[in-house]
């Protein structure tokens, strides 16, 4: 392996595609939980996003309805866990869970007839300049869409909940369900919104997957990305830049292991792979141990079932 | 609200026939689900459910495979119980049974050239261990630390199997098996005994029963039993009472990680007989739903674990016969878990048909 300067963009570019989907799912998740909702089902919405994706692309031949639909299915099948929690106040923990464990299923029948068809070609931007810049080409250039709204994406979110109406809304929901509720603010539907969003933003993350990142239908093709997403959000505490940095080390850490296994690398494959796990714990004791900390962007309400007598 | 003909009422109180009740309306829903589903992927629907439900039981070998499945999930939904009644969510399972199976494979690896009666308990017990102690890790991160268990558990399902993946690749694969990610095969001593000449049910389903009776006489008869369903009812009543939370934390996850362990266990003693990636699919989670279907009682959960293990059961037949993915059995699981949880607004939840009086009708 030579180190050379032209390889290095190359791998930054690389681990760059890798972070997208964790950066999207976790920016989803993210809003989800700031308003007080801890949905599970991420694996499950993701890959139902990409087998959706992938289908409508080879039925319709258009990637632009195929992306669109993949968002519409994680936002269909985060209904399901809507309605469950919000509607007939179940518990988020085992809802999830039922959600991820029914996606999984549901994704698998659906794809039995997409297996081994070939994907498409994602159209990328700005090719030329990726070869005729050394270094930077690669790391700037050449990617597809989803890949720079997935690196604007965090900004946003963090502009929207720190400098708009609505992230104070969605704050103060997760915050303190009773006192927004009692301001007159409708808790059920923000949760329901913040849910649903965060179902298309899962969704999207899977179409990456089977759209364009490996561009075909494999069963089980999320391969834990979900969790890890979840983790994700617990690692950055709730800030949606932070989840731009971990989801590049996640990404990195998955990238790296590819290419130490290729030189021979002494350390065991599997202990670089379980390093996000850890990390992710070690971060975990951390915040939760200084209680100032975790108090900062935790939503209070996390995992809380809201019920407003009628 | 005058206009509305259905008003929802809070209940003060469950009533407990409704309570055992619900998981049946669960299970007919599944099943008119899946139906639909089967149809609208182009299946005759009552072929498919046949095929599905019935198909693997109606022989003997069938019924013995239904119990073998369902013995793991048994163990482990019982173990799951008394952290879920005392509100500890340990959604790790599946890598307290991976660490149990590679602690308890470890011993079984120690003696693969030994024959002794000793041999097997000791496997039993260190894979017993091995779950515990995995199991103590959010556990003591959530009581020392603070730290949320549900993420801990489940973080730690990666890193368990990232350990087994590792060790039957590298320090303790066969060396005379041309390097397939997989261990020695274990010695008879080894294994647990078989009930039934040509059938695989295996004497670890008698650990199962005993756990299930152990259960229901520590949750109903002894005292840690009613610390545990008071902690679990309302925590500020378990602090007034003065029971130790933390000891209690640390006590239902080692109870949890030890059942967990012991299906690991019996696993590789009982059906696979060594050490590979694959020695479950997915048990921890799918106990779970199991524990939530059987309503966190211990007689419940045994049948609750009959019908999931149906479920893995359906999923294989469902793919002999009609080309259908193997994942479809995590179809029915997920339904049954989301139909469970919706029916579940029964039980806290009046819905009143209201009654209009001629009365009423011409205010």
């Amino acid at each position: 392996m030579s180190l050379d300067i032209s390889f290095i963009g190359i791998l930054i570019g690389s681990i760059m595609a890798s972070s997208v989907p964790l950066i999207l799912a976790a920016s989803g998740e993210l809003i989800t939980e700031r308003s007080g909702v801890l949905n599970l089902g991420v694996e499950g919405m993701m890959i139902i996003g990409a087998i959706s994706g992938f289908a409508l692309m080879v039925i319709t031949d258009n990637l632009f309805i195929a992306i669109i639909g993949s968002m519409l299915s994680g936002v269909v099948i985060s209904l399901i866990f809507g309605f469950l929690t919000q509607s007939l106040l179940t518990n988020h923990v085992a809802t999830g869970l039922a959600l991820t464990i029914f996606g999984i299923g549901l994704s698998a029948m659906l794809g039995k007839d997409f297996v081994g068809i070939p994907g498409k070609d994602f159209p990328i931007l700005f090719s030329s300049l990726r070869e005729s810049i050394p270094f930077f080409g690669p790391i700037l250039f050449g990617h597809s869409i989803i890949l720079y709204f997935a690196f604007v994406l965090p900004f946003l979110t963090s502009y929207f909940l720190k400098k708009t109406k609505l992230g104070l809304i969605v704050r103060a929901v997760g915050d303190s369900p009773v006192s927004a509720s009692n301001q007159g603010i409708n808790v059920i539907l923000v949760r329901y919104c913040c849910i649903l969003y965060g179902g298309g933003m899962c969704g999207l993350a899977g179409a990456y997957l089977s759209l364009i990142y490996t561009p075909q239908w494999i069963e089980n093709m999320t391969a834990g990305r979900g969790w890890i997403a979840l983790a994700l959000v617990v690692f950055a505490t709730w800030s949606p830049i932070k989840v731009l940095i971990g989801a590049i080390i996640f990404g990195g850490i998955s990238i790296l292991q590819l290419h130490m296994q290729a030189v021979g690398f002494r350390i065991p494959v599997q202990f670089l792979i379980a390093l996000p796990y850890l990390m992710t714990i070690i971060v975990l004791v951390v915040i939760s141990r200084d209680s100032r900390k975790i108090k900062l962007n935790t939503p209070t309400s996390l995992g809380r079932i809201f019920y407003k007598e009628k | 609200m005058e206009d509305l003909l259905i008003r929802i009422e809070k209940r003060n109180d469950v009533p407990t026939t409704l309570y055992f009740f619900t998981p049946f309306i669960a299970i007919i829903l599944t099943i008119i689900g899946g139906g639909i589903i089967f149809y609208a992927l182009g299946f005759n629907p009552v072929e498919a459910l046949k095929f599905y439900f019935i198909t693997p039981i109606s022989n003997l070998y069938g019924f013995s495979e239904l119990l073998l499945k369902a013995t793991p999930l048994c163990l482990i939904a019982i173990g799951l119980s008394f952290c879920f009644k005392s509100n500890n969510w340990n959604i790790g399972a599946e890598g307290q049974l991976t660490f149990g199976a590679i602690v308890g494979g470890g011993v079984a690896l120690l003696f693969y050239n030994q024959d002794g009666f000793y041999i097997l308990p000791l496997i039993i017990i260190a894979g017993a261990i091995g779950g515990m102690i995995f199991a103590l890790i959010p556990a003591i991160l959530k009581t020392y630390f603070n730290t949320n268990e549900i993420l801990v558990s489940l973080m730690l399902v990666y890193v368990s199997k990232l350990i087994l993946d590792y060790l039957v690749v590298g320090p303790w694969s066969n060396p005379e098996g041309f390097n397939f990610p997989e261990t020695r095969q274990f010695s008879d001593s080894s294994r647990m005994p078989l009930l039934f000449e040509g059938l695989r049910i295996h004497a670890g389903i008698f650990i199962a029963l005993a756990a299930v009776l152990v259960s229901w006489f520590v949750l109903y008869k002894t005292y840690l039993g009613f610390q545990i369903k008071v902690s679990g009812l309302s925590l500020k009543t378990a602090k007034y009472a003065g029971f130790k939370g933390k000891t209690m934390i640390l006590i239902v996850f080692m109870i949890s990680g030890a059942c967990a362990g012991l299906a690991g266990v019996g696993e590789i003693t009982g059906p696979i007989g060594q050490l590979h990636r694959m020695i479950s699919p997915d048990y921890g989670f799918t106990a779970i739903i199991v524990a939530f279907l059987g309503r966190l009682n211990p007689f419940g959960i045994i049948f609750a674990s009959l019908v999931v293990s149906l479920t893995y059961l359906g999923a294989e037949t469902a793919q002999i016969f009609l080309q259908i993915p193997q994942y479809t059995g995590q179809v029915f699981q997920g339904m049954i878990l989301f139909f469970l949880l919706a029916s579940d607004y029964l039980l806290f939840f009046k819905i009143k048909f209201q009654n209009f009086s001629k009365n009423e009708l011409r205010h």
